[in-house]
């Protein structure tokens, strides 16, 4: 009876979890195809392309269209900002320039003289499924359209119409797979409530995901208790993470747009720090099952376990190589937490980091053979990207705050992770030179990012 | 006369709102004021002083009275708890000298109420990454718990759990607050 009341609450749990999540969750924008054709707009000096985005034109005039054209148009330029790809103009400079009265008539003259090599002009119009969106690119020197996009749907989330088209258009100009659409996730102490059943006063973490620039914040898990670094499926749908949902850590899966739960480990020990294999299919974490800390494998339904580690010390944060073939993971077994390689099949040991303490590696995605961990500068840590080819070690942050837990952006070109220096503990995103540092979260203490593939 | 007794009812009434104001003091759990010294001398056999913690008691408490521990709940066992936490070296789950003495006192108790059963959380500091120190606050929890099976306590009374970094004692970025976060710490789950 107990059990079954407590599978039950924890399932409408989920459940609830799960429909916030699929009512913020709108239908893809549908698109219709452009008949013209697509060029590719690239400064022949080999300068970097200049491109304005101003507001899209509201062909309506209610108060939801003239919010979604502002929204799309600032929300488009700060996408395609991200990426670095364009030079962006910055938008309070074509202030002055007369919105265009029609996707077509396009005042080239103005946009030549700010220097634009292109121009995206958009409207947004209300119909009767919400509303549609027709977005362009024009190079301002040919005075012609090189692509187009026209999107309906649902007018609750206009940022997901940028956030589409800022994807196509790096995909069709620069072959590029933009983040735009991508998520993270990532543990918050934001709703400040108190861990139930303690005498200490500790407050509850629960895992949230929010867009990759942080909009559209959603709490995933209702469990008044830790719940730590979560972790995607492959293909966006479900998240494990560390739960203290039974007292002790274990590995929950939610299925997030299902509204379903998953527990893999089924009480064999104490279990903390899954990730995903790339094909989705397997899971790699840290159990104390044989009395110490030691990596696994396992299926994602928890079949299949296969010890990878033997050794008196620490064994943990493991990270799989693009191909799956390898495992990177931190072990104290030289007397100080060091990053160290191993086959999934347990073969092939070595090290591969020479810091005073260095955890949490996260392979970089093809075509970037790289790792980035969490390394000891001084009194905190920073973030270190470490070239597994020519063995080079770089640093990203420098002893601003303190630093942990990276996570790569799908494409490889950027770094979530967590730092100390905006005061309290937030999300931030850095490119992989460095560059473009851009904090993320601002409510409460948030901490283990990890980022949708 | 009159004088003198006014003067011992002023004395009263001023012990009572000092008592009064340190009642209102926030309700914290952990930090157990040191006993007072007075009763320590009543101790047989004092072991040395633990060497940092400073918000720790120095001297073992006298065992508390058998009903002591029978009438309270475990909130307020917990609150005010017979065992001690035991502290750890930076990066380290071994157990020092000072650490061995208040397992030993923590044996001694659990000998006493063989009904008892607690949860051993290891606790780490923030200079270790959140991802390591769960395990790193296992194994001193691990430690502890081993240490008290050699001594002869069953090992189905003593569970383990790892917090790592996550719920620290004190919220300081300082020696002393770092010092007060490496700890496996004790809750009495059963008595």
């Amino acid at each position: 009876m107990h059990n079954y009341f407590v599978r039950w609450k924890a399932l409408a749990a989920a459940m609830v979890a799960a429909s916030a999540v699929a009512a913020a969750q709108q239908p893809a924008p549908q698109e219709k195809p452009q008949t013209a054709v697509e060029l590719i707009l690239r400064d022949s000096s080999g300068a970097q392309t200049r491109l304005a985005v101003p507001d899209l034109l509201a062909l309506s005039p209610d108060r939801e269209t003239t919010e979604a054209a502002r929204t799309i148009g600032q929300v488009l330029w700060d996408d395609l900002n991200y990426e670095r790809e364009f030079y962006m103009i910055p938008r309070d400079t074509y202030k002055s320039i007369p919105a265009a009265p029609s996707i077509t008539t396009v005042p080239y003259d103005r946009w030549r003289e700010l220097g634009a090599d292109g121009v995206v002009i958009g409207t947004v119009q209300k119909v009767a499924t919400g509303i549609r969106v027709e977005l362009r690119l024009y190079n301002v020197r040919a005075q012609q359209s090189i692509f187009g996009r026209e999107y309906t749907g649902s007018a609750a989330n206009p940022r997901l119409y940028a956030h589409t088209m800022s994807d196509e258009l790096h995909e069709s100009q620069r072959s590029l797979r933009g983040v735009a659409r991508t998520k993270l996730t990532f543990s918050s102490d934001r709703n400040r409530e108190p861990v139930v059943g303690t005498v200490e006063k500790r407050e509850v973490k629960e895992v949230y995901v929010a867009d990759y620039d942080g909009a559209n914040a959603r709490r995933i898990t209702i469990n008044r208790t830790l719940n730590i670094t979560p972790s995607w499926s492959p293909d966006g749908r479900s998240i494990a993470y560390t739960s203290y949902r039974t007292g002790v850590p274990d590995i929950l899966i939610s299925n997030i747009y299902a509204g379903t739960m998953e527990t893999p480990s089924k009480g064999s020990g104490q279990n903390w720090l899954p990730v995903f294999s790339p094909d989705g299919k397997r899971i790699a974490f840290t159990s104390n099952r044989d009395g110490n800390p030691e990596l696994y494998v396992m299926n994602r339904d928890g079949s299949d376990v296969r010890r990878l580690t033997n050794n008196p010390e620490i064994d943990t944060s493991p990270t799989f190589s693009p191909s799956g073939t390898q495992i990177a993971f931190a072990s104290g077994r030289s007397g100080t937490p060091q990053v160290y390689v191993i086959g999934v099949d347990g073969a092939g040991l070595r090290r591969i980091s020479q810091e005073s303490y260095a955890d949490r590696p996260t392979w970089s995605p093809a075509p970037y053979n790289e790792i980035a961990f969490t390394a000891r500068t001084g009194p905190g840590f920073d973030i270190k990207i470490l070239n597994i080819g020519t063995g080079e070690t770089r640093q990203i942050t420098f002893g601003e705050g303190t630093n942990e837990s990276p996570a790569w952006s799908p494409n490889g070109r950027h770094l979530a992770f967590s730092s100390t220096r905006a005061g309290r503990l937030q999300i931030f995103t850095v490119d992989r030179d460095g560059r473009n540092l851009r904090q993320i979260t601002r409510e409460g203490n948030n901490q283990t990012p990890h980022w949708s593939q | 006369m009159r004088h003198a007794k006014a003067l011992i009812v002023l004395i009263v009434l001023l012990t009572v709102v000092v008592a009064a104001c340190n009642k209102n003091k926030p309700p914290v759990a952990r930090p157990m004021p040191p006993p007072d010294p007075g009763v320590s001398s009543t101790v047989t056999d004092p072991p040395p002083p633990p060497p940092q913690p400073v918000m720790e008691p120095t001297i073992v408490p006298p065992m508390p009275a058998e009903d002591a521990i029978g009438s309270k709940s475990l909130d307020d066992l917990n609150r005010d708890s017979p065992l001690r936490p035991l502290f750890f070296e930076l990066d380290s789950s071994d157990v020092s000298a000072a650490g061995q003495q208040v397992l030993q006192a923590n044996a001694a108790v659990l000998k006493k109420y063989p009904g008892m059963q607690v949860t051993i959380e290891g606790h780490c500091d923030e200079r270790g990454t959140a991802e390591y120190n769960l395990a790193l606050g296992e194994r001193r929890a691990l430690a502890a718990k081993n240490y008290l099976v050699s001594l002869g306590i069953s090992a189905d009374k003593v569970k383990t759990v790892s917090y790592g970094k996550e719920f620290p004692f004190d919220a300081g970025h300082d020696d002393s607050a770092w010092a007060n976060n490496r700890r496996a710490h004790f809750v009495i789950t059963a008595k």
